[in-house]
């Protein structure tokens, strides 16, 4: 899970990033850049989900 | 610029003045996080920030400065989709490469070696009365010797992301005069991985996921502390908007002005929330309400009015009561400081206030975006897969028994109160 949640923000980061270089068109930059951002929010949300579990000897 | 004509640059002589104030802003964050720790922990946090603070200014002066260099220095750039991509600098180690007659060159190192010390700060209040010192002193290296420079260099050194502007039209690059993503966020994001590592204090989260609280020991230190930084940000954001912002010495009131404002209106927005929310003002949220505001305020200190600056404040004061509370409550994460909301929220919101406010140039709040999903898909998983082998070849967390008796008295064997009565409950098995 965790590990997936760290795929997805990188893969969001690469999208951003691709917006950026692939359209010059304000439009279709900011529609890619919100979709990796979005991508990355679920990253996020992932890990989070996987970091909640509490280690054996923290209970 | 020649050392002689250095000598008449005004801005390196108000430089001169500030940078040695910034350390300020350390004592402040030490004592803060140790007022936020336990009794049984006091020494150890105060020791574990000393080391910390060592650990990172040696690292960094060896290996950091190399990868992160300064502006218009030698770098290795990646040519992709027909551009070249500045991503790490190529400075001899041991600061080798420096000229010691540059004047300017010379304050950058300075208050880079300040900069990185308070960003590992930052996670030793995220693993308090629970991280070894040893292994906060093995992760400080990881941070100042690689993590820190690395994303340093991208924004203060003439990297990919301050080239956003002359190369993709993006306003003026990626914006960060005070270091609110150079220190705040990527420190942040270190205390994240690590609560995530080393996982909860025992006896945080119950079998039924109730939370109880684990008040802070002396309230008196986090208060002190949240104002001896003030005078450490203030220095922090005119030198960082100097040296790399090309703020001129005209600016430092203004500069200072913005970054009192937001701090003040963070901290009463905070104040005001947490009194309706609990019945009573809360004192350690109201101290981090504080630390939030300087936080955005170093991303914007530079390019904004001071109605801005309370505008960020306030929000950033909002942000961290909620962020501290959805944190603990509904993510499990064990945080004693704040540091993840407080460094790491507010840091990242700051940043996209400067997007929003700071100027009307085309395409700034998308370069904002770009620095900002930079710091979640890049620093966030390169952080947290360092410490996360770092725990694979020596666990970072204490032991059951380290963790019942108190780090004061495992790691230090004395402890910070020894004329003090302990409380009974202090050693209940948990």
């Amino acid at each position: 899970m965790k590990l997936a949640g760290m795929l997805l923000l990188l893969a969001g980061w690469g999208i951003v990033v691709s917006a950026v270089v692939l359209f010059p068109r304000p439009l279709a930059r900011a529609l890619f850049v919100l979709a990796g951002l979005g991508l990355q929010q679920l990253g996020l949300i992932l890990a989070f989900r996987s970091g909640a579990r509490l280690p054996e000897e923290a209970k | 610029m020649t050392p002689a004509t250095e000598a008449y640059d005004p801005s390196l002589f108000a430089c001169m003045v500030l940078v040695p104030l910034v350390p300020l802003a350390l004592a402040g964050l030490v004592l803060m996080n140790t007022g936020l720790g336990r009794t049984r922990s006091a020494a150890h946090s105060m020791l574990a920030s000393m080391a910390a603070i060592a650990v990172a200014a040696l690292v960094y002066c060896v290996l950091g400065f190399s990868w992160e260099g300064i502006a218009g220095g030698s770098a290795h750039t990646v040519a992709v989709a027909g551009r070249h991509w500045d991503w790490i600098a190529t400075a001899p180690f041991c600061l080798r490469g420096l000229t010691f007659t540059s004047t300017r060159a010379n304050l950058q190192v300075l208050l880079q070696v300040c900069a990185v010390g308070l960003a590992a700060l930052i996670p030793l209040s995220a693993g308090a009365d629970r991280w070894r010192i040893s292994a906060s002193c093995f992760s400080t290296a990881l941070l100042a010797g690689w993590t820190y420079p690395l994303f340093a260099h991208w924004v203060w050194a003439g990297g990919w992301l301050a080239q956003l502007g002359s190369t993709d039209g993006l306003g003026r690059g990626f914006l960060d005069a005070g270091g609110a993503s150079t220190i705040q966020v990527v420190g942040g994001l270190t205390a994240l991985s690590i609560v995530w590592i080393i996982g909860p204090r025992r006896g945080k989260f119950a079998e039924d996921g109730i939370a109880p609280a684990i008040p802070g020991h002396n309230i008196v230190y986090v208060l002190f502390g949240s104002l001896l930084v003030l005078p450490g940000w203030i220095a922090l954001n005119g030198a960082g908007a100097m040296l790399f912002a090309g703020a001129t010495p005209s600016q430092t009131p203004l500069i200072a002005i913005n970054t009192l404002l937001s701090a003040a209106a963070a901290c009463l927005v905070a104040l005001v929330i947490t009194r309706f929310r609990f019945g009573k003002p809360d004192a350690s949220l109201s101290a981090n309400g504080w630390v939030s505001g300087l936080v955005a305020s170093s991303a914007i200190c530079a390019s904004v009015s001071p109605l801005v600056a309370i505008l960020a404040g306030l929000i950033a004061g909002g942000l961290v009561t909620a962020a501290v509370e959805l944190l603990e409550l509904r993510m499990g994460v064990d945080d004693p400081g704040g540091a993840i909301s407080v460094h790491a929220v507010a840091g990242i919101w700051g940043l996209l206030a400067a997007g929003l406010f700071a100027g009307s140039e085309r395409g700034q709040l998308t370069a904002q975006i770009v620095g900002v999903a930079t710091l979640l898909g890049v620093i966030l998983p390169l952080t947290y897969s360092l410490n996360w082998l770092l725990d694979r070849l020596r666990p970072q967390r204490t032991t059951r028994e380290g963790e019942r008796l108190g780090m004061d008295l495992h790691e230090l064997g004395a402890g910070a109160y020894p004329e003090f009565m302990i409380h009974t409950d202090d050693f209940l098995q948990r």
